[in-house]
């Protein structure tokens, strides 16, 4: 007997891949020439295990969304690992039943109307797995509709907000499974087909089944809200279902996020799952700003609003990006963006004097923010006293800032003429050894300045080299010190432990919470990417990174960025030192250590 | 060259009633800490900029609340937004978006009197 | 009998103390250093006419020995119980201190000014408080800390106040006038040395201050720059590189000196600090304790038999705060009487 039920469901399969492959077909011909090579080679390394490993990982099993929130990670893995099973294991399902691969193509998804009658073993195997699967699905999709109204019971503080579109994909998505219970609980009542799950709600259905109306009716339903959801998902936030898989190739094969906006941070764009854990990992929220994270971030680009306010008042701290489960290159993206955006603004050095030319064998470059934190840059210059390193202090007077600032706020090639003078003054001086002590600078020498055969270390590095070679001393006075990651070193340039080391071998240090230290570590509020977010905006943000301190009650906070450094000591409540002033001082006065300021405690109501 | 003549002033003096002072309110809106400003000094002194050449961006601020913008733009382009002034300021006045309002407004107010 | 606790030993707590007891109340006195006198110890000769600042400090010596006082030194208060109509007081030490009413005469500290790191306190030898200079004059000495006799001082105003970096964003009133006192009495014992004062604006409110400003450009030849310190830095000998913008030419400056002076502010005391949760004890948001209002309830707090003196209240010269003393200890006396 012929059906009709099926077309919907085609109609919306054939628009969905069709528009999938023109999709991507221009994203991939839109990378470029040598993205292209990278990706053709990489199908032929290992690196493919890898691609569908993360692929099943993360984009279905959701791991890490798991990792950070058990009941979330469910959800999500229930609808796509479950949906992806239920595919699988339903083509599988009819490839028994018929001996062979000979049938229509829709027919493993409307299977139980098509064959009615499952009486062999197998089949009833096949149809209790089934079951099983779709109930796994039904208890996630639950759990979808509870998260929209009820999102505190998830952890989340927060949740995406949806575009008309995005309804229209979701309230069908959420219809499918549930349209696919009544249509399979009808050929369940009048065939007894099912398994525990749908010859029960078959058995509840009873006689209803019977009309053909209903009974048609079911599978017409179920079809209209696969197709309803097929067309959506091109122009809604589930386009990310399969353009994720698509980006962790690209991403596997070692293709890059450029300073451009071009293809492969158009592919990021539509990778976004709007699962929302960028939020809560926002501090932003601390200052009552709600609508520059990430996920509306990206949804601002995806629908070309005028995005510059959101765009700018980022702190680029990189705590969003840490947790993504889709693994974007979150601050990449943004400074592509700001890049484009501040274009037509110039900016011209030609007018800066050249400090006198010395050479060394070492030079220490302070940076700006470093000459108004005086304790480190002492500390610096007796601790180069005290090994007898004679350094060239580069930047001590005619400084020229080392360009990262300006690349924060999108100017690269302005951000190039001071490169270009700083790097003449170093080459120069022809010095092998380069130190920084401030971690803006370190990233930017480390990544965009040309200086081959040259060592450029981080002024902690440095000072836990000096210990190793014992050409410091130790010693380990009895305060206590909680060490605070810097943006930019921790996340940005991956240096975590060298500086714990230096503080235990000085101090006790106090270990934070997992969710809050190193790479989830707190930002402190003043990032230099925060270009128009207000004073009290960042005060506040800064405020609460201290309440959370000042809970382990420590004597000293440390910090190895000049810039947190003068933040956090705005706030009185702790005593912050840079790590080279906490060396320097429980060498020399380990007495004035000891006698910390006496910290204020509150007194409770009497 | 005469010290003072880097910034060319339009008038010998101020008058307040013909001024044109349409570029100071987009600042003004984009960053309303601008209006907090004392003249104490502070952020012309720790410039970087201001090392090298005349750069002064207090006097900038000054000159563009008194409808002096023409030579604001060339000045402007020598500031390295290294956040010095920013973090020094005793009023908490975000200078850095100070600054790059100030050029985004000026390119805006030439592409809207092209 | 009413029983009376003051908190605080210095001149507003004296004072007070010296009111109630020429009425015959008896007095707790409650200080927590070993001696009475509070910050005017540190104080050698006050504005506007260079009084002696001892002299008026043991005016009140006295008062140790008047039998109603009853003087507790090396005390410091651990908690104050407000659930009954007598209040109590409880030291550290353990000693219990009932009270009727209570006048708070905590005082102020002095801002710590190695908060102001880009300045070079505690880091650059030649960097010294106006507290510190004051004791120079106490010794009629002023050498550098390296042992110099200077030839060039700098007076850095504003530090620690109208500074939001700092959480200060208040004016301490009282510094502007000291820097000018300060300058003029280290004229007085160098002739020759140069006084240069680094200021944002010069506070001269009371009514010989500003005679003060012109006697110290007039007589003394002490100089003016409008500009505020953004960093100092330390030259090769020690000396000082002072960095400002000179804002009336409107040009950077630098300068450099033997020895600058930071003028510090002043700031809520520990007691505020520790306290500011307490029922009834109020505290604004510059730390000071709040009186009902600023204009005729100066004294008072919303709390029945919680009164306020000095400087606990915000930055006061030495008469502000003992005119302020003076209407605390009427106010004690009225609610002693109504009660």
């Amino acid at each position: 007997m012929k059906t009709y039920f099926q077309y919907p469901f085609l109609i919306g399969m054939i628009f969905l891949f069709a528009s999938l492959i023109y999709i991507y077909v221009r994203w991939y011909t839109k990378l470029s020439k040598y993205d292209k090579v990278r990706f053709r080679k990489f199908w032929g390394t290992k690196k493919v295990w890898k691609a569908i490993y993360d692929s099943i990982n993360d984009g279905l099993l959701h791991a890490s969304i798991f990792k950070k929130n058990p009941v979330l990670g469910y959800m999500h893995m229930s609808l796509a690992f479950g949906w992806f099973l239920l595919i699988v294991i339903g083509h599988l399902e009819v490839v028994v039943a018929k001996g062979g691969l000979n049938f229509p193509f829709y027919y493993a998804i409307f299977f139980r109307y098509f064959e009615p009658v499952h009486a062999t073993t197998i089949a009833k195997i096949f149809a209790a797995v089934m079951d099983f699967l779709l109930l796994f699905i039904l208890v996630g999709v639950a759990l979808a509709i509870t998260k929209r109204f009820y999102k505190k019971i998830f952890g989340m503080k927060h949740t995406t907000k949806l575009k008309p579109l995005d309804k229209v994909a979701l309230y069908s998505l959420w219809a499918i499974f549930p349209l696919r219970l009544f249509a399979e609980s009808c050929s369940a009542a009048v065939y007894q087909n099912g398994s525990f799950l749908t010859n029960t709600t078959g058995a509840w259905l009873g006689n209803i089944a019977n009309s053909p109306a209903i009974y048609q009716g079911s599978w017409w339903l179920y079809s209209f809200a696969l197709c309803f959801f097929f067309i959506a998902l091109p122009f809604s936030r589930y386009m990310h279902i399969p353009t994720e898989i698509f980006y962790i190739f690209l991403r596997n094969a070692g293709i890059k996020t450029k300073k451009t906006w071009e293809s492969y941070a158009q592919i990021q764009l539509y990778s976004c799952s709007r699962c929302g854990v960028c939020l809560d990992a926002c501090q932003l929220y601390d200052a009552g700003i709600s609508d520059v994270q990430s996920v509306y971030f990206l949804q601002f680009i995806r629908n070309k609003e005028d995005a510059e306010k959101p765009l700018f008042g980022c702190l680029i701290c990189g705590r969003c990006q840490v947790e993504c489960p889709v693994h974007l290159n979150l601050n990449d993206l943004r400074t592509a963006l700001r890049i484009k955006a501040s274009k037509p603004l110039t900016f011209s050095y030609s007018y800066t004097q050249k400090p006198e030319q010395q050479s060394a064998d070492t030079i220490y470059f302070a940076g700006c923010m470093t000459h108004l934190t005086l304790g480190t840059k002492k500390s610096m210059a007796k601790i180069f006293d005290y090994v007898g390193e004679k350094v060239w202090f580069m930047d001590e007077d005619k400084s020229i800032c080392c360009g990262r600032p300006l690349m924060l706020a999108g100017q690269y090639d302005s951000a190039a003429q001071l490169i270009e003078k700083n790097t003449e003054l170093i080459k120069e001086s022809g010095a092998k050894n380069l130190i920084l002590s401030c971690p803006y600078c370190y990233k930017v020498f480390k990544e965009d300045y040309i200086l081959p055969d040259i060592n450029i270390k981080f002024h902690a590095n440095y000072i836990k080299e000096l210990i190793d070679q014992k050409k410091l001393p130790e010693s380990k006075l009895n305060i206590t010190a909680i060490y605070h990651d810097p943006c930019e070193l921790g996340r940005g340039m991956n240096i975590y432990q060298e500086p714990r080391d230096v503080i235990e071998h000085y101090s006790h240090r106090i270990p934070l919470q997992k969710s809050k230290d190193k790479d989830q570590a707190l930002c402190c509020g003043a990032g230099l990417g925060g270009i128009n977010l207000t004073g009290d905006a960042k005060n506040a943000i800064t405020h609460n990174a201290m309440t959370y301190f000042d809970k382990f009650n420590p004597d000293v906070l440390v910090t190895a960025c000049p810039l947190c450094k003068k933040t956090f000591v705005s706030d009185r409540r702790i005593e912050v030192l840079d790590i080279a002033e906490l060396v320097v001082k429980a060498i020399e006065q380990p007495n004035e250590l000891k006698a910390l300021p006496h910290r204020e405690k509150s007194y409770a109501i009497s | 060259m005469g010290d003072l003549d880097f910034i060319k002033v339009k008038h010998l003096h101020i008058n307040y009633d013909i001024l044109d002072l349409d570029l100071l309110n987009k600042v003004l809106q984009e960053e309303t800490s601008f209006q907090w400003c004392i003249s104490c000094g502070c952020c012309t002194a720790s410039c970087s900029a201001g090392n090298h050449t005349t750069f002064n961006v207090r006097r900038i601020s000054l000159l563009l609340r008194r409808g002096e913008i023409e030579s604001l733009e060339k000045e402007l382009e020598k500031c390295m937004l290294c956040g010095k002034c920013t973090l020094v300021c005793p009023r908490d006045i975000q200078l850095r978006n100070v600054v790059m309002s100030i050029k985004k407004n000026i390119l805006k107010y030439k592409m809207s009197s092209l | 009998m009413k029983k009376i606790a003051v908190i605080g030993g210095g001149v507003a707590g004296l004072e007070v103390s010296k009111q109630l007891l020429e009425a015959n109340i008896p007095v707790t006195l409650i200080e927590q250093s070993s001696k009475i006198g509070g910050n005017i110890k540190n104080y050698a000769y006050l504005f506007p006419d260079f009084y002696n600042a001892e002299e008026l400090l043991n005016s009140y010596h006295y008062l140790i020995t008047d039998p109603n006082l009853q003087l507790l030194l090396n005390t410091e208060v651990a908690k104050i119980d407000f659930s009954k109509k007598t209040y109590n007081i409880l030291t550290k030490d353990g000693i219990s201190v009932p009270a009727d009413a209570i006048v708070i005469a905590t005082g102020y500290n002095t801002f710590d000014a190695r908060l102001k790191e880009e300045f070079g306190y505690g880091i650059y030898e030649n960097v010294i408080t106006s507290v510190q200079l004051e004791q120079m004059f106490k010794n009629k000495e002023i050498k550098t800390p390296s042992g110099k006799i200077p030839e060039r001082i700098g007076f850095i105003h504003c530090v620690g106040s109208r500074d939001a970096k700092v959480g200060n964003t208040y004016c301490s009133r009282l510094c502007c006038v000291t820097a000018i006192k300060q300058a003029i009495e280290t004229k007085k014992l160098l002739p020759s040395v140069e006084i240069f004062c680094f200021y944002i604006d010069l506070r001269m409110y009371g009514l010989l201050f500003e005679d003060l400003y012109l006697s110290a450009q007039r007589d003394y030849n002490i100089q003016f720059v409008r500009g505020r310190l953004s960093e100092a830095s330390e030259m090769l000998d020690k000396r000082i590189l002072i960095k400002v913008e000179d804002t009336l030419i409107g040009k950077p400056l630098q300068m450099s000196a033997d020895m600058i002076v930071l003028m510090v502010g002043m700031e809520a005391s520990d007691f505020s600090k520790q306290f500011k949760y307490h029922n009834g004890l109020e505290v604004n948001e510059h730390g000071f304790f709040n009186p009902i209002n600023p204009h005729n309830l100066r004294n008072l707090t919303s709390k029945d038999g919680i009164f306020l003196a000095g400087t606990a209240i915000g930055p006061m010269s030495v008469g502000e705060t003992l005119d302020h003393a003076r209407g605390t200890a009427l106010s004690v006396l009225s609610f002693i009487n109504a009660n």
